[in-house]
């Protein structure tokens, strides 16, 4: 552990236990906002893939499981990196938390550099509601409300990673080692950030990806 | 004024407004108390910007015919008095300005749990209000608050996404408000303030920054979805490619029915602090009323299919909806009830502040119970989207919150800015505005009894005398809203020091300095007895 003395506590708080537990709670508080915030999508996406059981099976073919699988692997890769730094934090280790957060940023480049490969590949094949729509299927005119849905909510998880990333960049920049002493409270409520965005993933991936694949 | 006074009370020496005059110290504070008053000057302006558009409303409904403004204008004036009012003023007014100011007060903190989130909240709201400003100066928006699709989405013309942005934005400052309110209510109590001991203040703004924080993203998400679908015809809500409006309305009432419960439990809370003052009693009933908050709150959220009864859903949701609507009076009327019950034998005296919360316990209760009419399946029918349903939200909003507001505003000026303002005209203009309040929206009741419509600007001739009636207590009304704003303003000019406890009132608010110093308490207080502990035979009881 670093040494508790040195730990900077804010001036409204009465020693670091009420410090880190009022930051911890204040981050689970907001994630279950964040929680809602994605149940809005999979609500509409549960009331139309039972609309159009068909149609989305049909579209749901269309997505790359390949480079999705890909993604997911690098995902739950860079939470193991994240979980690592918050573990580099809590030892008071600088260079540790720096290089950790780094490998976390490069996993999250990988992931949106091959999501945007896939976005390509969609505009490419006429997928892209809105802006260039090709594909009619055999089902029904709806396979275009699962490719809304699809771009909603990857494009909404997307987001997450970028405001994560930018997070991420600027925790990693006060922790390098000649700057004053940070708080560990910091990478930990970060760290609490990205493993919900990629739980978040974790129920995108088969939505979306794997439908008509299980046994 | 009384010369004795002035000199009997000396004026604190270092308070949060004077420890630092610059305009920077302001913009870049930290200090709960200061963002507070930032938010109460913000509220305050789009208050009065909403108030001008119910003016040229009421105006326009003086004569049957379309004589003022042309329809589509009338449409926007509506759709903008319900988006500033709703999501500018009354939604952020009492948690955002006394809940800012007081939470950390009462629990014997230093600030909430995260200064920096709070000053971004401020900024965030602005942002979203500088939106809302672009869109009533470019010729506003004409969808009404609720912004139904597919209208919204696909045929309305005028400035739907800055619109729905403004209010994304705003949404971004309730969720981070709630999300600060939770970590302070939990973690940031004194020494000795149990959760049974917090102020009913307390207990209210907790069950709110709940439905902030649950509810609040859902609209997000689908003021999202409606803007992508107007720029790149997503199509989620549009049937012609298979979406579904009903979808729309779900989710939005999902956030929107909560909504008008972050609008009212923090008035219940205010009210709760003044019936004690003013009454020298305990609250009765302490724990039914601390938890009937959360019972409203967590009803709350099943209950928004009854506002949907017309919109052909399933009869069977409708049935259970209505069920439920019907059980969200329970814990409405335990509080109505125990207020009461604190009143029996109390040691009552009608201050300013005390006129505010019998008359929002009044008309509560008329807002409430005509709530009920509403919620039946066969009477809604009969009354869904006339004027009895624009009363009965007015009742609840107007006649409810903002007389929490103006009580609340009442009750801890004197806290705030260390002045007394004339009780005189005060008492005054609380009687002007609930003889104008019942006169503008009572009428209302009858009208849409008689099958007047909402949101057109034209109507029968039969309906004048009734709306003439309206307008007229909409004038007095407007008139009663002005007049605090010139006494208040000049108490700090003229009014008499307040001291740190001008009504005897128990809760640790009261122990500090008025105003308070920046740092609210020189040391952790620590508390060893329950909240309104008035009065020795009340001490034995407790």
């Amino acid at each position: 552990m670093a040494d508790p003395s040195t730990i900077p506590l804010a001036h409204h708080f009465e020693d670091q236990e009420q410090q880190h537990e009022t930051t911890a709670i204040g981050m689970w508080a907001f994630l279950l906002s964040e929680v809602m915030f994605f149940g809005g999508l999979f609500t509409a996406y549960l009331v139309y893939r039972n609309r159009y059981p068909e149609a989305f099976l049909e579209a749901s073919g269309k997505l790359d499981v390949t480079l999705g699988t890909l993604n997911t692997a690098v995902l739950i890769g860079s939470s193991l990196t994240m979980a690592l730094a918050v573990r580099a934090a809590h030892m008071g280790s600088r260079g540790g938390v720096v290089r950790w957060l780094l490998a976390t940023i490069i996993a999250a480049g990988i992931f949106l550099g091959v999501k945007a490969v896939e976005y390509s590949h969609k505009f490419h094949d006429g997928l892209v509601p809105g802006a260039n729509y090709a594909f009619k299927g055999t089902a029904s005119a709806d396979t275009e409300l699962f490719f809304a849905l699809y771009f909603g909510a990857t494009g909404m998880h997307a987001l997450h990673m970028v405001i994560g990333v930018g997070l991420m960049a600027v925790v990693a920049w006060r922790w390098r080692p000649n700057n004053v002493v940070q708080h560990p409270d910091g990478v930990e409520v970060l760290g609490l950030y990205w493993h919900f965005v990629d739980l978040v993933w974790i129920f995108l991936f088969p939505l979306l990806y794997l439908l008509g694949r299980h046994v | 004024m009384n010369p004795l006074t002035v000199t009997a009370v000396p004026k604190p020496k270092r308070n949060f407004w004077n420890h630092d005059f610059s305009v920077k110290s302001w913009l870049l504070t930290e200090d709960h108390k200061r963002i507070g008053i930032l938010y109460l000057l913000s509220i305050t302006l789009f208050f009065f910007l909403g108030g001008v558009m119910a003016v040229l409303i009421r105006l326009e409904l003086l004569t049957p015919a379309g004589d003022l403004v042309q329809a589509e204008t009338y449409n926007k004036l509506f759709t903008m008095h319900g988006v500033v009012m709703v999501f500018f003023f009354l939604l952020p007014s009492i948690p955002a300005v006394f809940g800012n100011f007081l939470l950390p007060l009462m629990l014997g903190a230093r600030d909430l749990a995260f200064p920096k989130l709070n000053l971004l909240s401020w900024y965030i709201y602005m942002v979203g209000g500088v939106f809302t400003l672009f869109v009533v100066f470019k010729g506003g928006v004409d969808t009404g608050w609720t912004f139904y699709t597919p209208y919204s989405s696909t045929y309305a013309n005028s400035h739907v996404i800055a619109a729905a942005l403004g209010i994304f934005i705003t949404g971004f400052s309730s969720i981070l408000t709630g999300v600060n309110f939770i970590a302070t209510i939990h973690k940031m109590r004194a020494p000795g303030l149990t959760w049974f001991r917090l102020p009913l203040f307390v207990w209210s703004h907790y069950a709110t920054s709940l439905i902030m924080v649950l509810g609040t993203p859902v609209v997000a998400i689908t003021i999202v979805l409606v803007a992508l679908e107007r720029l790149f015809r997503l199509g989620v809500f549009d049937p012609e490619l298979g979406g579904d409006p009903l979808l729309f309305q779900h989710l939005f009432w999902f956030y929107s029915h909560p909504a008008v419960y972050i609008m009212i439990l923090p008035g219940m809370g205010v009210i709760s602090e003044i019936i004690a003052c003013f009454s020298r009693k305990r609250i009765f009933g302490y724990r039914f009323v601390a938890f009937s908050s959360m019972a409203i709150a967590a009803l709350g959220f099943l209950v928004w299919g009854h506002h949907m009864f017309t919109t052909g859903q399933s009869v069977f949701a409708s049935l259970v909806f209505s069920l439920l609507t019907f059980l969200v009076a329970i814990p409405s009327a335990i509080k109505v009830f125990n207020w009461t019950a604190t009143l029996y034998k109390g040691s009552i005296s009608f201050s300013t502040p005390m006129l505010y919360a019998l008359g929002f316990i009044g008309l509560f209760a008329i807002g409430g119970l005509t709530g009920l009419f509403l919620g039946c399946l066969g009477l809604d029918i009969h009354v869904h989207d006339t004027y009895f349903i624009v009363a009965h939200f007015h009742y609840v909003m107007v006649g409810g919150m903002v007389m929490a507001f103006l009580g609340a505003i009442h009750f801890w000026w004197p806290k705030m800015t260390g002045f007394m303002y004339s009780e005189f005209l005060a008492k005054i203009a609380a009687a002007i505005i609930f003889v104008g309040f019942n006169m503008t929206f009572f009428p209302q009741f009858v009208l849409g009894y008689l099958g007047m419509p909402r949101r057109y600007h034209v109507y029968p001739e039969e309906f004048q005398v009734l709306n003439v009636l309206s307008t007229a207590g909409a004038s007095i009304l407007g008139f009663g809203f002005l007049l605090p704003a010139f006494y208040l303003i000049y108490s700090l000019k003229a009014g008499r020091r307040a001291g740190p406890d001008p009504w005897q009132a128990k809760g640790l608010e009261w122990t500090v300095d008025s105003p308070p110093h920046p740092h609210n308490f020189e040391t952790v207080p620590v508390v060893t007895e329950g909240a309104y502990e008035y009065g020795p035979e009340e001490v034995k009881r407790g």
